[in-house]
């Protein structure tokens, strides 16, 4: 039933020019612009939003702050979601979580019958004997985890994100930061105010003030005339790394702000009181009751109870009662009487003041799912009550327990907090550099307070930025119901359901019963019990635990200590860390024209590159004509992707000699060398070729999937040892194309070349520069096939022009664009090795037949006394060619085991069926005593078929290597 | 409802008894001293005790049990792993992670929920066929699969082939598990008091006691202790450690972070492993997403979370599982990880005499824990190194003898 809102100015933050309907429950609702879920439900009188995480039992929510389990819902396309601060949405549709069959008659909750066979830790006492048991109860139990549920089918929207710099970010708008970022602003420095609400003031937006309090609007004022002052409001600050580094949400943008200093103003939490039946919705922290009224202009109940233990609850009474709640009874639960302003006020007003008493327990309503009355009986002692007292009837109990301090984030940062004395609220004892606090996380418990430890703060933090030493640490002894004679109000009852934990239905006989079990120390106790593991992680339950722990203990919160405060200080969307997916994709200059050929690309770490060319169906035929043209006539392939690095200077030579195996101290300019290159402990890294292209300038390339490691290792060598050499990657300056087979100087010479590429003037290894149809390129006359081959380099922004020109110039040679797939193959029938293929993390040179290619001579190279140490062990295993002579037997896959009496020995790395060879071959690991060429070592194939290959002699094709020097 | 619980139920209410023994008193002297109080260093006093009657033990942790990384870790427990030494040693473990509730009488959750490795390029491809060879050659359950195998057994993961790095393949690992680590820890601490090990939390190791070549006791912030053997057991720390008596390790140590979203109804059963994205992913018993990825790309020593370590991995998550951008992080956290040369552990003799070492456990040292502790306690009771911890010997970066596993390491490094 919809109760009439109170009248302006109550409802600040509604407009009641524009009425909203949304559904909860599948029922609907009235609200207005600018409710949030929870008080738009609230003004209908609906106080449970869901059921607890374990017990099923009815929640709501307590601060009405965004925390707690029991405020969390679950939107169409969005699970857990905070009731209590999402504003509404026109038409949203509302459904309470944690349900089995609806919120009202949840079969869950008759899990509540065998609450006393589900002791704290249940699970790790039953369900496992006898063995393999568990595997059947895990599935039962898996079913009633969680909460909210996902929506597999959503695609989510745009989320990204924005940078942000400042002098002094302030985090939290409320007196104390509005007084900061005033006193920032006026000495010039450059200001962000972070407040998670939709509006500055905090507690001055909602906080019992004379009708005539200007504070407000003055501090409004001021931020708003500075211009170096930028406020970001609906804006939550979750995490505060290292150096300053914030991370704050607003909508779906991330903010990262980087600054100076930070004055954290993060305010304070509502405690719950801890009794019987102390989660029943309608129980509401007196902060809450305050702002449901003058932010909502909700009433938020008919008759009300307050349970207080400070002057908060009795200010909340007053709101109450001239917003028309009838005030049953401020239930004071302090044995020292009454102190402050509004408790004096509540007194000459003539509220019923229950003095020394305390709420022992609740009832629910037998007619709806939320608070019914309370019975209030005196207090005998720390947490003891008598149990009998009075029992009043009311749909609200307003509870002011005491208020801990909003420190996760500066926590966080380093910042320390610890109870004072006996007490158990955590105060600010500490602060990490740049760091600054002001207002109720500081201490503060009066707007005054607030606004001069802003002023101090930003004092403080002006003398940070210039240099100065600053006293950062400004702490206000706060007064709470722990330092006034009484322990925190915590009532043990002997029917239990006194929930020190409402996310996690967590009892106090359930910390009480962990500790006697053993787990004593406070990260145990939570890791066990898991108290503040929930939603709200801890920030309602820490003082409650600490208390009930001190006690049984015997020592004091301080000696018990806190666990360890994380980020992100509310829940976020991982939409939100995630941003927009920016991720990076390499295309080579001639992209466009292999797709347009009917490539089927595939990816080679960020590159795209043609796995074959022609539909995925003529998969293996295409791989197949694309080898065949090599051999027969002439191929070209897109080999941009290669790594390229300019090594120019003096010294460049003697870094070739330090950081390759191979000696270049002989290499003639116009020549080509094989650079192979290993770690430390002689492990195969990559391998390119370099060129040598004038006397002190070579041009060295590197693998595909190498280049990107290689270039940082290169600079890592040059930061050691400090050549007179210049090491530059030109990867995307340059194009390159493999032009193989046959005819493929012919090719190059219709097209018209200034280099003259006879057999003598241009042969193998030989490395020249010149024009390609008019087009500047350096030409290695190389190739990883086995034929007459070019590797030409042209400028990137010519490639696709003189890609298309060989195109042409080849029609009548039978040219073909020839892909990854194809090349594997011609490759693997020229033996040659890819390094990550046919290497592993272990593999060193003598392991895969690459000795040839180490200096031996060389006095040095990264790697040579670790080969030189593992050629003198004797090999472990070594690579072999291999070829099945079965032409029927499976071809072995990538990754087949070579195995000899059960044993391992080896695997095949590579294996391809040769349409030249017409038979399967391959390469593999076998063991240093299965080498010989002509012997038959066994490869367990696919389903364990095995399968008898015969170690072969590499090269497969032309062993002579014959084709590739004409 | 399982009897246990009835019984519970329906005795007259008492507190319940204790389980972990409060800390006693320092001796002046122990038989054996492990230090560090994490899953490796309880199971090894654990073994002692029942396997090797060895009871004079003390175990000794600066902080708190399980306080390290046995709780820090994502709890993950399988035995895919690339060489054959690896493979065996894993395999041994999850023969012994089967019944190990039943063995602690403690229910430790184990749940062989899968283990699915992606493949999103035919290079991973073909370690994952390597894998699955390798792990089915000595009786571990593993196989390649194809999408419409994956679709099938993590419904909702994004198989599609418009995206940056479409899925090709998966090493399915049927036998893949989680446990409840914190669980571990207190069933083996529990269990190994039961039996006189004597549980010394809060007592800092500062420095350990060597003469002519052997170790004679340890220093701590209670006080010197004499004994004839000392195991160190302390991840994440094992270089300063082994410093303390003298040694370097083969360790260079960084953070390792990890993150949970707040419960969700289960809709994800196996774990989900992506090696080239960097992530993985799990739903644990209470509904929280958990997810971890890479280390950091730098040395540390510093339990702290990082802004980056969020956005780069909750992003790769998005490409599997588009549909949890507006699933919520509840919070991040860090571990230290001792990290070697070949992704191997370093178990066995120390050039220190009657100091053991169990070290080098980078992001794989919970799923080893039941066979450490008990291989390490075989070693230091019989002092001889077992065979299936032979390969795993600190002397092996000297001897050029590594057992190369970073092809199986869960996501990159």
């Amino acid at each position: 039933m919809t109760r009439e809102r109170l009248p302006p100015p109550a409802g600040s933050r509604i407009d009641r020019a524009q009425p909203v309907t949304f559904e909860f429950e599948g029922r609907r609702y009235d609200a207005y612009t600018g409710d949030t879920i929870a008080s738009a439900l609230a003004a209908s009188d609906v106080w449970c939003l869901s059921r607890s995480f374990k017990l099923h039992r009815p929640r709501g929510s307590f601060g009405f702050a965004g925390d707690e389990a029991g405020g969390l819902v679950q939107l169409e396309t969005e699970p857990n979601v905070h009731a209590d601060t999402r504003i509404i949405e026109p038409g949203m549709r509302v459904r309470a979580q944690n349900t089995v069959g609806g919120l009202d008659k949840d079969w869950a909750a008759l899990l509540g019958l065998f609450e006393r066979f589900l002791p704290v830790g249940f699970y790790y006492k039953a369900f496992y004997k006898p063995r393999g048991v568990w595997n059947w109860w895990e599935k039962i139990i898996r079913r009633t985890a969680g909460l909210g549920q996902v929506d597999r089918s959503w695609t989510p929207e745009y989320f990204d994100k924005a940078y942000a710099y400042c002098d002094v970010a302030v985090i939290g708008g409320g007196a104390a930061g509005l007084a900061a970022a005033a006193a920032c602003g006026a000495q010039g420095l450059d200001v962000l105010v972070v407040e998670r609400e939709p509006e500055l003031g905090g507690w001055l937006t909602y906080g019992r003030l004379d009708p005539g309090d200007g504070t407000l609007d003055d501090l409004r004022g001021r931020v708003q005339g500075l211009p170096s002052v930028r406020v970001m409001t609906s804006a939550t600050c979750t995490g505060w790394y290292a150096e300053n580094w914030l991370a704050v949400s607003q909508g779906n943008r991330l903010h990262k702000v980087r600054a100076k200093a930070v004055i954290a103003c993060t305010g304070g939490v509502s405690q719950p009181a801890v009794f019987r039946n102390n989660d029943l919705p309608g129980i509401v922290s007196a902060s809450a009751a305050q702002r449901l009224i003058r932010h909502y202009g909700v009433r938020p109940g008919l008759r009300a109870a307050v349970l207080t233990a400070g002057d908060e609850g009795y200010a909340a009474a007053l709101d109450l009662a001239e917003n028309g709640t009838d005030v049953a009874a401020v239930v004071d639960c302090r044995l020292n009487g009454l102190t402050g302003p509004m408790a004096s006020e509540a007194e000459a007003r003539g509220h019923r003041i229950l003095s020394g008493h305390t709420v022992r327990e609740a009832w629910r309503d037998s007619q709806r799912l939320q608070i019914g009355g309370v019975l209030v009986t005196r207090v005998t002692g720390p947490g003891a009550c008598a149990a009998d007292g009075e029992r009043i009837d009311c749909d609200l109990l307003v509870v002011a327990a005491g208020v801990a301090p909003a420190g996760g984030l500066l926590a966080q940062a380093g910042a320390r907090f610890r109870p004072s004395g006996r007490g158990a609220v955590p105060r600010l004892a500490s602060l990490p550099d740049h760091a600054f606090a002001a207002g109720v996380v500081a201490g503060a418990a009066t707007v005054a307070q607030a606004l001069a430890q802003g002023e101090q703060a930003a004092g403080a933090a002006a003398a940070d930025l210039s240099g100065s030493a600053a006293d950062a640490l400004v702490n206000s002894a706060r007064p709470d119901a722990d330092e006034s004679g009484a322990t925190w109000p915590v009532f043990p009852h002997p029917h239990g359901h006194e929930f020190v934990d409402l996310d996690e239905d967590v009892t106090v006989r359930e910390i009480e019963d962990a500790l006697a079990e053993g787990y004593e120390d406070i990260e145990l106790l939570k890791r066990y019990s898991t108290v503040g593991m929930g939603p709200s992680q801890g920030r309602l339950s820490a003082i409650a635990t600490a208390a009930v722990t001190a006690t049984v203990r015997g020592t004091s919160a301080a000696e018990v200590g806190a666990t360890t405060n994380r980020p992100p200080t509310s829940p976020t969307r991982f939409g939100l860390f995630a941003g927009r997916g920016f991720q990076p994709v390499r295309r080579t200059p001639m992209h466009g024209w292999h797709v347009g050929a009917g490539a089927q690309m595939m990816t080679a770490g960020l590159w795209m590159r043609p796995a074959y060319y022609g539909p995925p169906d003529e998969r293996a035929d295409a791989i197949a004509d694309e080898v065949l043209a090599v051999r027969r006539a002439v191929g070209l392939i897109d080999v941009s992707t290669l790594g390229g690095f300019e090594i120019r200077g003096p010294d460049a030579v003697e870094f070739l000699e330090r950081a390759y195996t191979p000696s270049f101290r002989r290499l003639r300019v116009g020549r080509t060398r094989y650079a192979l290159l290993t770690e430390e402990q002689g492990v195969v890294v990559d391998d390119g070729v370099a060129a040598r292209l004038g006397p002190d300038h070579y041009y060295v390339t590197a693998s595909t999937s190498g280049a990107e490691q290689l270039y940082p290792l290169l600079l890592w060598y040059q930061a050691q040892w400090q050549l007179d050499v210049d090491i530059a990657d030109v990867t995307s300056a340059y194009g390159a194309i493999n032009i193989a087979g046959p005819k493929a100087r012919r090719v190059l010479e219709r097209l018209g070349t200034n280099i003259d590429l006879s057999p003598e003037a241009c042969p193998y290894l030989a490395a020249r520069t010149g024009t390609l149809a008019g087009v500047d390129v350096r030409l290695l006359r190389i190739g990883f096939v086995g034929e007459l081959g070019y590797e030409i380099h042209p400028p990137a922004s010519q490639s696709l022009g003189l890609w298309e020109a060989l195109i042409d110039a080849g029609r009548e040679f039978g040219i073909r664009p020839f892909g990854v797939e194809a090349q594997r193959v011609l490759r693997l029938e020229k033996g040659h090795v890819i390094v990550t293929q046919d290497t592993d993390g272990l593999t060193h040179p003598h392991e895969v037949d690459l000795g040839w290619a180490l200096g031996r001579r060389k006095p040095f190279f990264v790697g040579k006394r670790s080969i030189e140490i593992l050629r003198a062990k004797g090999l472990a295993r070594q690579l072999v060619g291999y070829a099945v002579p079965d032409r029927h037997a499976p071809v072995p896959e990538e990754g087949h085991l070579v195995v000899r009496d059960g044993e391992i020995t080896g695997r095949v790395t590579s294996s391809a069926w040769s349409p030249v060879l017409d038979q399967a071959i391959g390469l593999a690991y076998v063991a240093p005593d299965q080498t010989d060429v002509g012997s038959t070592v066994t490869i367990k194939a696919a389903r364990g078929r095995l399968v008898e290959a015969e170690v072969a002699r590499l090269p497969f094709y032309d062993p002579d290597n014959v084709r590739q020097a004409v | 409802m399982p009897l246990g619980l009835l019984k519970y139920g329906l005795r007259p209410r008492r507190p319940p008894d204790r389980f972990l023994p409060p800390r006693p008193e320092l001796k002046r002297a122990y038989d054996t001293v492990i230090i560090g109080g994490g899953g490796h260093g309880l199971a090894a006093a654990y073994y002692l005790a029942t396997e090797h009657g060895i009871t004079d033990v003390a175990v000794l942790d600066k902080g708190y049990l399980g306080g390290g990384n046995t709780g820090r870790n994502t709890a993950i427990v399988r035995a895919n792993y690339l060489t054959e030494e690896g493979v065996q040693f894993y395999a041994e473990s999850l023969d012994l992670w089967r019944g190990l509730s039943n063995e602690l009488d403690f229910n430790l959750q184990y749940t062989e929920r899968g283990h699915l490795t992606l493949a999103h390029a035919d290079s991973a491809i073909r370690t994952m066929r390597w894998r699955a060879e390798v792990n089915k050659h000595f009786g571990v359950d593993s196989e390649l699969i194809f999408p419409d195998e994956i679709a099938r057994l993590a419904p909702g993961l994004d198989l599609s082939s418009d995206v940056r790095h479409p899925v090709l393949a998966a090493l399915y690992h049927p036998p893949g598990a989680t446990a409840r680590h914190d669980a571990v820890v207190w069933a083996y601490a529990a269990r190994a008091a039961e039996r006189g090990v004597e549980l010394h939390s809060d007592t800092e190791v500062t420095g350990i006691q060597v003469e002519s070549g052997r170790v004679t006791g340890v220093e701590t912030s209670r006080g010197p202790i004499q004994c004839n053997r000392v195991l160190q057991a302390v991840a994440g720390q094992s270089s300063l450690v082994a410093a303390m008596a003298g040694f370097r390790l083969p360790i260079h140590t960084v953070p390792l972070q990890a993150c949970v979203s707040l419960p969700l109804k289960p809709w994800l059963d196996p774990i989900v492993v992506s090696g080239s994205l960097h992530v993985y992913i799990w739903q644990s018993a209470r509904g929280e997403v958990v997810i971890g990825g890479a280390t950091d790309p730098y040395a540390l020593y510093a339990n702290r979370s990082t802004l980056e370590f969020a956005e780069g991995t909750l992003l790769p998550v998005l490409e599997l599982f588009p549909f949890l951008a507006n699933v919520k992080m509840l919070r991040q956290w860090a571990g230290m990880c001792d990290m070697t040369p070949d992704f191997s552990p370093v178990m066995g003799v120390t050039p220190v005499e009657n100091l053991y070492i169990d070290a080098g456990w980078g992001t794989w040292g919970f799923k080893a824990t039941p066979v450490c502790g008990k291989r390490m306690a075989e070693l230091i009771a019989t002092g001889r190194t077992p065979d299936l911890l032979e390969p795993f010997r600190l002397s092996r970066f000297a001897e050029f003898e590594q057992v190369g596993e970073k092809g199986a390491a869960s996501v990159g490094h």
